[in-house]
């Protein structure tokens, strides 16, 4: 592990940049990641946004954000990064911009542009090597739209269009796998409720030029059915149970950055959420509970194997 | 410099003289030579631009109104299926404010899919906020892209503007082109000044924002429709500034021999040169006939329409375009702008032709000009007509002929 200035929570940055009062959600898991991103980032930072959430953040004449923001649409913000990032290039090369006006271009989207509508201009930009960081708060659903299925929904959740008694029939699809095969030189995930790990990884990231992502899981008690106060504990459930790994993707290598020594039964974060109750009432569907802790199972054995090879 | 170059080099020289920064790209036909040009000058050393190809139109076009909110000059092209892929980016950088140059290069859309010129794709565009210039020669073609920035970086304006020249007809033909200097042009476009809206770090601004409810929504698109209806007079100002320096006068709306004239053609692009050749032909003949060509389409210059038609008898409006249901799209238009001025009023005869590259031929032109005379006397326009004549039926017989042989396994059908 690199060196690091995040060593405890107390190192965790005091001064919070992102302003109060939003559209958002209580509880919303998308805006913890963002609130801690951006303490981390800092000021000099432009965010361009496709539509999800937290494009409500920005509604005139209001704007959370110490500076610029950019909405673009739902499967282009990638391609408005390359533009601010190549004018910004051109301006420094022309001298026509002095490098204290430059700004960190970092697209914000959720899954439904992440996983979907946006792929094909985020994998363009990781392609022509953007300079850019990518913050995908995934809450696994088309949110703002009242959580229908996304390209991004777990198996078995119920979602606005998945209601029948399986949940949603797909298997959530591995953005971190799909950024990964393009070989940028940096992929995370990371977790609002998983604060030191996250603000390591920004570290991280920031050291790095070209193609980052950061994606986050983002705990959503209106699309997922729970309290808002328990963000944070559906957050680091999400973790414990192995359902949500947290990991990275840096010079051509998967790293675990927190393994579960003991992981709980995926049904400890599957019961606590709305849009898993039909997999408990009337009574547990069995099958389909084992089905997913055999698949969380799989992923956590088989990485267990490779680590084995690779110590051979 | 005197060069024959096709209406795709002259659109490259255009971008070129105007000294653009940034050229996000994507081919498609028949586009792609204006974007391969450039890409040789900027190969070769010859042209210091950055040119990225993006992965779709919808991108490039987002990267092209991202970069001039920045604050440098771009330029952009496309054609056609790629306009339309585009479509939803095209109302959103209007609606920033980002004023650039696409050159669209017109191209028929699907279904069929063809690669031959008409106008659907670029009408589609007609309401999306971008200002439109329609070329109909080479020349044009290169000094309408100069212009074209004068009118998208004036202070009153600040929009992008779509400059269209048509697929073939101009895009790959070659015609003399007076290419002018740099430094005559550097003077006629000085550097794009973005007036302090341009993101800058200690500087914020929030582009493209969210509003709830309709007045600030209505506030910022009248915004746009204000500002496009002042490009008419940017586009005066700027068009003389042009003529001044270079000695090429242009006008919103050319008038071809339309002073004493009863009957005019109305239409845009390059197949208006077609007509001005039928036009002469009929004056010879003793007709007095003259042709009317829209420069300027977004605005629509209303009052210079109403001074050319005042006095004219009949207007034979012919749309390379369809909108099938209700028919020719300037035809609709038109009738529009001159529905409240006092009578008596032009008769207007609706022509829909030259679809897919489909050629117009004089005897056409010939007939379009009997009708609409007829029509004139008559007080009252024919049903529109579909141009498509005996030879263009039995063509389509034997491709049918052909299609048919193939299903049936050679059965004569």
């Amino acid at each position: 592990m690199t060196e690091t200035r995040f060593k405890s929570m107390k190192d965790l940055p005091a001064r919070h940049l992102l302003g109060t009062g939003t559209a958002l959600c209580s509880g919303c898991g998308g805006l913890e990641v963002l609130h801690e991103t951006y303490d981390l980032l800092g000021e000099k930072t432009i965010f361009i946004n496709a539509a999800g959430c937290m494009t409500l953040l920005s509604v005139y004449p209001y704007t959370p954000f110490e500076e610029s923001w950019l909405y673009t649409s739902m499967a282009s913000a990638p391609a408005g990064a390359q533009g601010i990032r190549d004018a910004f290039d051109i301006l420094l090369a022309k001298g026509r911009l002095s490098p204290g006006e430059d700004l960190q271009t970092v697209v914000l989207t959720g899954d439904g542009a992440a996983y979907g509508m946006g792929l094909s201009a985020t994998s363009g930009a990781i392609e022509r090597n953007l300079d850019f960081l990518y913050l995908c708060y995934d809450n696994e659903g088309y949110g703002n739209t009242g959580q229908q299925t996304s390209a991004a929904t777990p198996y078995g959740a119920r979602t606005a269009t998945s209601h029948g008694r399986r949940g949603n029939p797909g298997l959530k699809k591995d953005l971190f796998a799909i950024w990964a095969a393009h070989r940028p030189p940096y992929v995370a995930t990371v977790v609002g409720a998983e604060p030191l790990d996250l603000a390591r990884k920004i570290e991280r990231a920031q050291k790095i030029r070209g193609p980052r992502l950061i994606l986050a899981l983002a705990p959503c008690p209106t699309g997922w059915g729970y309290n808002p106060e328990q963000t944070v504990e559906i957050g680091k459930l999400a973790v414990r149970t192995g359902i949500w790994p947290l990991k990275e993707f840096i010079d051509g290598k998967v790293v675990h950055t927190k393994i579960p020594k003991q992981r709980l039964p995926v049904t400890d974060y599957l019961q606590r959420q709305g849009r898993f109750a039909h997999l408990f009432t009337p009574k547990p569907n069995e099958p389909l509970l084992q089905e997913i802790q055999a698949r969380v199972d799989a992923y956590w054995d088989e990485l267990a194997c490779s680590n084995q090879n690779t110590a051979d | 410099m005197r060069a024959m170059i096709t209406g795709n080099q002259a659109a490259a020289w255009g971008a070129r003289l105007a000294a653009i920064d940034y050229l996000p790209a994507f081919p498609i036909t028949p586009q792609t030579e204006i974007i391969e040009t450039i890409a040789q000058w900027v190969e070769n050393g010859e042209f210091a631009c950055r040119m990225v190809t993006l992965e779709s139109e919808h991108s490039m076009i987002t990267a092209a109104g991202a970069a001039a909110a920045t604050g440098v000059r771009v330029f952009s092209a496309t054609s056609s299926q790629g306009l339309l892929y585009a479509m939803e980016m095209l109302y959103t950088v209007a609606g920033w404010r980002a004023p650039f140059v696409l050159a669209n290069v017109s191209r028929g859309l699907a279904s069929p899919i063809t690669l031959e010129p008409d106008h659907n794709d670029v009408l589609a565009a007609r309401d999306c906020g971008f200002l439109q210039l329609h070329c109909a020669t080479c020349q044009e073609v290169l000094d309408a892209v100069l212009i074209a920035y004068r009118l998208a970086e004036d202070a009153q304006v600040r929009l992008p503007v779509i400059v269209n020249l048509d697929g073939f007809y101009l895009s790959f033909t070659r015609e003399p082109v007076q290419i002018p200097a740099i430094h005559q042009v550097s003077k006629f476009l000085p550097p794009f000044d973005s007036l302090g809206l341009k993101f800058r770090a200690g500087k914020p601004l929030s582009d493209a924002m969210a509003v709830l409810g309709g007045t600030p929504y209505s506030y910022f698109r009248y915004q746009n429709h204000l500002a496009a209806m002042r490009a008419v007079n940017a586009f005066t100002s700027s068009a003389k500034a042009f003529g001044d320096a270079f000695g090429r006068h242009y006008q919103a709306i050319e008038a071809y021999r339309c002073d004493d004239a009863d009957v005019v053609f109305l239409m845009i692009g390059s197949f208006a040169t077609k007509a001005k050749a039928a036009v002469d032909r009929l004056r010879k003949a003793g007709q007095s006939v003259g042709l009317v060509r829209p420069f300027l389409l977004r605005p629509f210059p209303v009052d210079d329409l109403r001074k050319i038609l005042d006095g004219k008898r009949g207007v034979a409006v012919v749309d390379q375009n369809l909108s099938p249901g209700t028919g020719g799209i300037l035809h609709k238009e038109l009738a529009a702008h001159l529905y409240d001025v006092p009578d008596p009023r032009p008769v207007l005869v609706s022509f829909v032709g030259g679809l897919g590259g489909r050629d117009i031929s004089n005897d056409e032109f010939y007939a379009m000009a009997d009708v609409t005379r007829e029509a004139s006397e008559q007080g009252r326009p024919p049903p529109p007509r579909l141009l498509f004549t005996r030879q263009d039926w039995r063509e389509m017989r034997k491709l049918q002929a052909i299609a048919h042989a193939r299903q049936s396994g050679g059965a004569a059908p």
